[in-house]
Parts: structure tokens; sequence; C-alpha cells
């Protein structure tokens, strides 16, 4: 199975962005090339709004997770609540 | 000649602060929730105490009757510190300001009739003096509470309860004349059906004790006069009757208390999760607070709702029995 990553920048904004990701994905495994935060999964990937809400303890628009979004790889599936990535089409 | 540039990674050594990872650990970087609120307190090597209160150094625990090993434990889940609180607070302004300006643009006020306006002006306006009163106690909280994360959170509700009763201000001046602010504080200082509650904000004012104040006001009172004030009277009852207006510009104040509900239901929470003393205090302070507002209520539940007042007065105590269910206090 091929893997999907996606990266972000490593900073305040990001992080509980990248806890709810590794929380919801138990086979993701996060790399810290400098100044990013690259996580990669086998074959499916997928944020969950509720996580990061969850997280921060205010209400999250995924849309904002794409201010420090720097490059992915997968097939996007999006809807308000989750945001997804994978192979399959 | 060619120049190679090749990144090289630094990994710091310390992810945090010393205070900060002795909380959260020092495996990955703190939160700036995390730094700007953990551990914080002042604690030791005061000098004198202060002249005003002699039985007690200038910050101290023993202000309250609630006894925690660590006060840092009374963490608020919105994780607010000065900079997200501000932002969020921004946004929301910005929403009301967006709200005014349609309601200005479509003249929405001149399309209620009178009587309903009339009757709005009556009931919210002496609320600014009920906020007011929340904007004090609140202070109080934050300057005899222990422990940041407990008494910062109160200092922004102490400011957010300033802000509650500025759009109040702000809602009677778009209704009506200023005369309307003036009619409203005398109400709340001579009409009868606000007494009790007068009362009740007055009495709350010299309470000492942080946490009992902090049950007081923003529990037991809050917790049912904006679901009574902003869900049945302004949601249920003026916006049927061509109010919409007054809905949009007293937006904020619904939207606030249900995510300050989080935070304080959160604290009361872990207090009383710490012992049975706690608990028992706690529970015996939210019932008698609880029962007094919800008494000191139903005189405005039928000035703003009539007969219906009684039932959905009852419903907002039901509301907080639940909140307070939820959080582990027997209520």
């Amino acid at each position: 199975m091929s893997n999907v990553f996606i990266a972000f920048q490593d900073n305040e904004d990001a992080r509980p962005i990248i806890d709810a990701i590794l929380a919801d994905n138990t086979e993701a495994e996060a790399t810290y090339p400098t100044g990013l935060v690259k996580i990669i999964a086998p074959g499916k990937l997928v944020i969950k709004r509720e996580s990061i809400e969850e997280l921060i303890g205010r209400s999250f628009n995924l849309q904002q997770i794409h201010v420090n979004l720097v490059t992915l790889s997968g097939h996007i599936d999006e809807d308000d609540d989750q945001f997804s990535l994978s192979w399959t089409h | 000649m060619s120049v190679d540039l090749h990144t090289r990674e630094i990994k710091p050594l310390r992810n945090t602060f010393a205070h900060t990872a002795h909380y959260v650990g020092n495996d990955k970087p703190a939160s700036r929730y995390q730094e700007a609120t953990l551990g914080t307190q002042p604690t030791a090597n005061f000098h004198y105490r202060p002249t005003w209160d002699p039985e007690h150094e200038i910050f101290d625990a023993s202000r309250s009757a609630i006894k925690l090993a660590d006060w840092n434990a009374l963490r608020d889940p919105r994780q607010y510190y000065y900079a997200t609180w501000t932002m969020a607070r921004a946004r929301q302004q910005d929403a009301i300001e967006a709200s005014y300006e349609f309601v200005d643009s479509r003249k929405l006020v001149s399309k209620m009739n009178d009587a309903v306006r009339a009757k709005v002006c009556q009931v919210l306006m002496p609320l600014r003096h009920v906020a007011w009163g929340g904007n004090m106690n609140n202070s109080s909280i934050g300057a005899y509470g222990y422990g940041t994360p407990f008494t910062a959170p109160a200092m922004f509700h102490a400011m957010d309860q300033l802000g509650a009763a500025q759009f109040i201000t702000r809602l009677g001046l778009a209704l009506d004349e200023p005369g309307v602010l003036q009619a409203g504080k005398n109400d709340w200082l001579n009409a009868a059906c606000w007494q009790p509650l007068r009362h009740y904000v007055e009495d709350t004012l010299v309470l000492k004790d942080p946490i009992e104040l902090f049950i007081a006001q923003n529990f037991a009172l809050d917790g049912q006069l904006y679901p009574l004030m902003f869900g049945s009277f302004v949601d249920d009852h003026i916006v049927p009757q061509g109010g919409t207006a007054v809905a949009m510009l007293t937006a904020f104040m619904p939207e606030w208390h249900s995510e300050s509900a989080r935070w304080i239901d959160a604290v009361l929470k872990v207090a009383a999760a710490e012992s049975t003393d706690n608990k028992q205090l706690i529970a015996g302070w939210v019932q008698a607070w609880a029962d007094r507002a919800q008494t000191a209520l139903a005189p405005l539940a039928e000035l703003a709702l009539g007969a219906e007042g009684a039932q959905a007065l009852l419903e907002a105590r039901a509301g907080l029995d639940l909140r307070g269910k939820k959080a582990g206090i027997a209520a």
C-alpha cells in the first residue's frame, strides 16, 4: 500500500492539528524535517474537526489548516467535518 | 567559486521552561497557554502581609475554604491566554458590528412595533447593572483567587461582563433615546420586581471566598439569567413578534454564555473531584445560591414573559441542575 503524507509548518497553530492527526491515525508517524512536521501514513490519513476542537477547546473551521499546510500527497476528500487523504478514488 | 547551501537541523535541548515542564513534561514543546499559565502564580517571598488583610499573604490559597493540592489543576478547557482570548473576542466584536450595520442599513429597529420595543428596553436595560456586578465579582475572583489558571480566565470573564454591559447599553441607544438607560437604572433602584435580584447582586459584591463568589455569580446567577433572558425572552418571545433585530444585536451574550459555561463547569468539576470536603462545600454553595437566584429571578421571568415566565425559569433551573450533575456536584 502506498503512503500518503501531509506536512505542516512546525509552529504553535499547527500543533493541535498534528496532535489530532496522530491521535486519530494510529499508523501515522511524524517526522520533523527542519521547520516542518511531516506525517506519513500507509494508505489513508484523516483529519477530524471534532478532535482538533477537543484539543483546543474552541470551535475550529477545517479550512484553517491551510494557513500552516505546506504540502501533501494523496487524493483529497474533504467536507466541513473531516479532511482525508487516500489513494482510493 | 560555488557556494554550497545546506540545512542543518538544531534540536533544542529544552522544549519549554522548567516550571512548565514540571506540569507537562519536556518531551514536546508546550503550548503558549501552558507556558503563560501553569506555575506562574507567585508563591513565596512576599515580604510584608497586606495591611488591609493581615490574616493572609498577598496571594493566599487559604482565602477560599476549598482545599486543592495544586491550584494549577483548575485549567481552562478553552485554553485562553491573552492572545487567544483577545482574538476570539475581536472576531465576535466584528460580527456584532456587522449586525449593527445590517440592522441600521435596513432600518430594522423602526420596523419593530412600539410595544415590543418598550418591552425589550424595560426587561434588558437594568441588566447592564447586573453585568457590572459580574464585572466587579470576577475582578474580585481574579484578585483574591489563587493560581493563574483560575484567576486569569476570571479576569477575562470580568472584561467580558463589561462587554456584555456595553452591548446592552448600545442596544438601548439603538432602540430608543438615551433616556431608556436612565429609566433602566431607575427600575433597577426602585421597581419592586428588580429588588430581589439587586439584593442578590449586592450581597455577592461582599462575598470573600473566591470560589463561593465564582459559584454565586458565574454558575448560579448567570447560569439561569442568560438562558432565561437571552434564550426564552429574546429568542423565543421577542423574535416571533418581529424583534429579530434584538436577537442580532445581543448575539454575543448567548454565544459567550455557552462558551464560558465550559470553563465554569470544568473548574467546579476538578475542584469537587479532589475531595469529599470540597464536593460538599461546592454542592452546598451551588444549592443555596442557585435557589436564591431562582427566587430573585421569579418576578423578572414574569415581567419578561408573563404567565409563561414561571415555566421558562423552571427550564433554566433544570438546565443549570443538569450542568451541575455533569460536573459531578450534587445540586
